[in-house]
């Protein structure tokens, strides 16, 4: 089996994996790194979604072997650096964003990856965005309203 | 209020690991030594299953052993959770239900054989290798055609494919019939309830583990009720004594009914661990989570309302097919009857009910409780019938939805409930507040302006909640109980851990429930753990569903806390030589009245553990108190809700404008929680009214099994919501006075979408008085074209 390497939150990473593993099994399996979940097997829920070298990508569409030498991030590296909740993070538990947390991965990946190419998205910008990630939980109002807190715009909390 | 207390919209702790990828699902665990499993299953709807030939499977790299329905000759089958007795007081068809197929395959994805292997993928390469010699059969999908004569039975071995035919209440008919010819005005509809697939995000996971050497089995899996399952698996189905079963539910992906049932990989899981003496581990796919895990609803339905000249309502009358599925499912037959009959006064004080359920077996996938499970199929049928009258009469739907509520209480229905508390004018009256109604029809001309048909829809809703007295249960046909309880241990510094038999799958209890005994002994919550989901360090209890956890598993939790703090009263009269009657706690602090004697929190619990000064003569060390609560009645939430739709004329596209409820929950421990649920609930009531739809062909092939195909709502289907809560009649019978909010919101959002697109298709010229769910823009369009 070929021996795969690629940058996780910053550390290099190798392990061997089958020409047909998936990026989110690689995580998973290979590097014990359960952070990324995996909700469904068409590519259609995006709890699955990481950034891979700056993108938004489902890690359950890309095999292992693709993402060979890139850099790539989890939710597990979106904490600040001391440990505390990184900004969006933050947000996700100010506005109750999330309730039985396993889209929440997928959620917080695609929120930086929002707010990296737009600073202060409107609602409908928002909505759009999150096309690609199913949540069952939360009818989405939190979820909308904390990547919108978590852009600097004035949201009223969670419970006003 | 203390700090965090009852009230506090705290933020939750669970949070913390959810958000940094540090939650512990079940699929998060891989145990020492693990092998994996796929499942085999029919592709076919309905055939005999003449043989299955695993040979080439045996031979594949890594399987480790191929299992068939032969394995479990000697094995109990799925059990059901609760017996109906008809109308004619006979008890329901039950056919048995075995863990892997045997003899016939009755549904796309009954499994009939399983391959254990070194890895997952070993594993699906050799279950694909699996040869089934399967002699396809006629399928049943349609209710009314399965019970036709010389219809195929999905069971042979039953008379036919009616599970029972429950009339409810039976003594009632004759005088409804009579009130129907004596009516003013009879209204009749009727409408399917969707068939629908919870689909919690996470899918469904187990892993059996077995213990050779103490003889011990542990299932890890994805569970609401860890207890429920070892009991049923443990005595029904593997005959494992509960001492030498385990069953533990870490954190759990969501569930809305879902994951309440005993499954039969759980149970498979389990006896391959221990036949291989290796932990055993299945992961659904989404796929297979389509074609295994109970679906919900799937009702047809003919509802008819009497009104006399007044419009008062004078009778209501219901006619429902259920549909059970292949298999009944753990409470498969309490939804469609105990949780749907008992709800068809709503909120009105309609003096004579008659309720008729057919419960029906298809070559379908189980169906059984899914976020609401009854109640939603009650309500949309009532507040339909109701809003359709409105229409016929030419009166104003809310006018007349007023003019029939209950307004004294407590009162006994009907149909053989009694509601306790409720303010049905209250949650209107904030209902037309928060909503605006008032504004309603210049929004309307502004959406006419530019081209859109807005359309205004109102309802109101009531539910049984905090399931449920176990003596009335058990009359009606459960084979269980349903209290719940808690163990309170107090620290010797003070810190209290509470293990309960409430599982949080979503609902933040970690956070909430502590909050509760942070305000009964003026501490912060801070010092509170909540312990959960493991059958090894929780006393028995029965899990999660039903909106029950804090009506139910917090007083528990409440009493157990009320015998802590009387014994440490005791402790704290002896330390302060005072009379106990003399003692009181407050801000963490025990005193005695009219004194300045005083003993922290911490003292006496270090006291109870170190007891050098301490009354050994009257009690004993240390503190720790169980209890088991078992509600004497329902609880009955109830609100009002109001939906706002734009349908394109040109397309017949629904947009959402907004949405607002008036919810009455009783007392509220963390409002922020008890939004969020609220938020949920609609967005799966939307998702039923607007997207949502399980879709069989004639053939028994589920067409939309996956989420290409099957539509969940996303962010951009769904708008923000108005939610209020202020409305509060706290429940009379449980000691914290809560009512439960986990599914209100998807049993009172259904109708009013549904009543604001006919009322803006009639707007628009149309004379239509419904449409069926799910309103796609091809249903909505081809109505606008009668």
């Amino acid at each position: 089996m070929a021996q795969v390497k690629m940058t996780v939150n910053g550390k290099a990473v190798s392990a061997p994996a089958e020409g047909r593993m998936l990026l989110s099994t690689y995580l998973r399996e290979a590097l014990g790194m359960t952070g990324t979940h995996v909700g469904c097997d068409t590519g259609q829920c995006g709890v699955c979604a990481v950034h891979v070298d700056g993108k938004l990508v489902k890690s359950c569409n890309m095999f292992a072997a693709e993402a060979e030498g890139a850099e790539v991030t989890t939710v597990e590296g979106m904490a600040n650096e001391d440990g505390s909740l990184g900004a969006i993070q933050q947000a996700f538990q100010d506005h109750h964003g999330l309730q039985c947390g396993f889209c929440t991965p997928g959620m917080v990946m695609a929120a930086s990856a929002l707010l990296k190419v737009n600073s202060k998205p409107t609602e409908a910008e928002v909505r759009a965005h999150l096309s690609g990630n199913l949540c069952r939980c939360t009818g989405y109002h939190n979820i909308v309203k904390a990547i919108m807190a978590a852009s600097g715009q004035d949201v009223a909390v969670a419970a006003e | 209020m203390a700090d965090g207390g009852i009230g506090a919209p705290n933020k939750r702790r669970e949070d913390i690991r959810f958000l940094t990828g540090k939650g512990n699902y079940t699929d998060d665990m891989n145990k020492r030594g693990q092998a994996y499993v796929a499942f085999a299953r029919s592709q076919v709807a309905h055939g005999t299953l003449k043989g299955v030939d695993t040979s080439a499977a045996q031979e594949m790299p890594g399987v480790v052993r191929v299992f068939t329905g032969a394995d479990f000759a000697e094995v109990g089958g799925i059990p059901c959770g609760w017996q109906i007795t008809d109308k004619h007081g006979e008890v329901m068809q039950e056919p048995a239900h075995p863990v892997l197929a045997q003899g016939k395959v009755r549904h796309v994805g009954d499994a009939f054989a399983a391959v254990v292997a070194e890895t997952a993928e070993q594993a699906r390469d050799a279950a694909e290798a699996i040869e089934a010699d399967i002699d396809e059969l006629p399928a049943v999908v349609d209710m009314k055609a399965a019970l036709a004569d010389g219809a195929p039975k999905v069971h042979d071995d039953l008379t036919s494919n009616l599970c029972y035919d429950w009339g409810f209440v039976e003594e009632n008919k004759g005088a409804v019939e009579e009130a129907f010819k004596n009516a003013a005005h009879v209204t009749t509809l009727d409408l399917v309830n969707n068939r629908l697939v919870a689909n919690p995000m996470e899918p469904r996971v187990a892993i059996g583990d077995y213990d050779s050497s103490s003889g011990d089995s542990t299932l890890f899996t994805t569970s609401q009720n860890p207890h429920v399952i070892r009991l049923l698996m443990g005595a029904f189905v593997l005959g494992i004594p509960e001492h030498k079963l385990r069953v533990v539910a870490p954190d759990v992906g969501g569930g809305f009914g879902s994951k309440i049932f005993h499954y039969a990989e759980e149970a498979f899981c389990t006896f391959a661990a221990k036949a291989i003496d290796r932990p055993v581990k299945w992961t659904s796919s989404r796929s297979e989570a389509f074609i295994t895990d109970a679906h919900g609803r799937d009702h047809v339905t003919t509802i008819q309302l009497a009104l006399d000249k007044d419009n008062n309502f004078t009778a209501l009358r219901t006619d429902t097919h259920a549909n059970m599925g292949a298999y009944l499912s753990t409470f498969a037959p309490s939804v469609p009857t105990w949780l749907h009959g008992t709800l068809m006064a709503g909120n009105y004080k309609t003096p004579l009910i008659y309720v008729n359920v057919k419960a029906v077996f298809t070559n379908t996938v189980p169906v059984d409780a899914y976020r609401g499970a009854g109640r939603p199929e009650a309500t949309y049928q009532l507040e339909r019938v109701i809003s359709k009258a409105a229409l016929e009469l030419g009166v104003d739907p809310i006018a007349l939805r007023r003019q029939n509520f209950i307004t004294e209480f407590p009162y006994a229905t009907p149909v053989a409930v009694e509601y306790d508390t409720g303010d049905y004018v209250a949650t209107m009256d904030k209902l037309e507040e928060i909503a605006d109604l008032a504004g309603f029809e210049k929004r309307a001309a502004a959406s006419k302006a530019k081209g859109k048909l807005r359309g205004l829809g109102v309802n109101c809703y009531i539910e049984a909640c905090g399931i449920a007295p176990s003596n009335l249960v058990g009359q009606l046909g459960a084979r269980a109980g349903l209290y719940e309880s808690a163990t309170v241990r107090v620290n010797a510094t003070g810190g209290l851990v509470v293990m309960t038999g409430s599982h949080s799958h979503g609902q933040g209890h970690e956070t909430a429930f502590p909050q509760v005994i942070a305000e009964m002994i003026g501490i912060d919550p801070s010092m509170v753990e909540i312990v959960h989901g493991d059958t090894a360090n929780t006393p028995m209890g029965m899990g999660t569903y039903g909106s029950r956890s804090l009506a139910v598993g917090g007083s528990a939790m409440f009493k157990a806390t009320e015998k802590i703090i009387a014994k440490a009263k005791k402790i704290a009269a002896h330390l302060m030589e005072a009379a106990e009657g003399d003692v009181e706690l407050a801000n963490g602090e025990f005193s005695v009245a009219g004194t300045d004697k005083s003993v922290a929190w911490g003292d006496v619990t270090l006291a109870a553990y170190v007891p050098h000064n301490y009354p050994l003569e009257d009690i004993e060390p240390g503190l720790e108190e169980t209890a088991f609560y078992d509600p004497a009645n329902f609880t009955y939430p109830s609100g009002a809700y109001a939906c706002e739709v734009e349908v394109d004329p040109d397309t017949g596209k629904v947009t959402i404008e907004a949405f607002a409820a008036a919810d009455d929950f009783g007392n509220i421990v963390n409002p922020m929680i008890v939004d969020g649920q609220v938020h949920g609930g609609i967005g799966q009531g939307i998702g039923q009214a607007l997207l949502e739809g399980a879709v069989y062909d004639e053939d028994g092939q589920l067409l939309n099994g996956s989420f290409m195909d099957y539509a969940m709502p996303r962010a951009d289907d769904l708008p923000f919501y108005t939610v209020d809560h202020s409305c509060q009649t706290p429940c009379t019978h449980n000691p914290l006075g809560v009512k439960g909010c986990g599914e209100a919101g998807a049993i009172g959002s259904p109708p009013a979408v549904v009543n604001a697109v006919v009322d803006a298709l009639r707007r628009g010229g149309s004379d239509i008085t419904h449409i069926d769910m799910p309103l796609t823009p091809s249903r909505v369009w081809a109505a606008m074209q009668k």
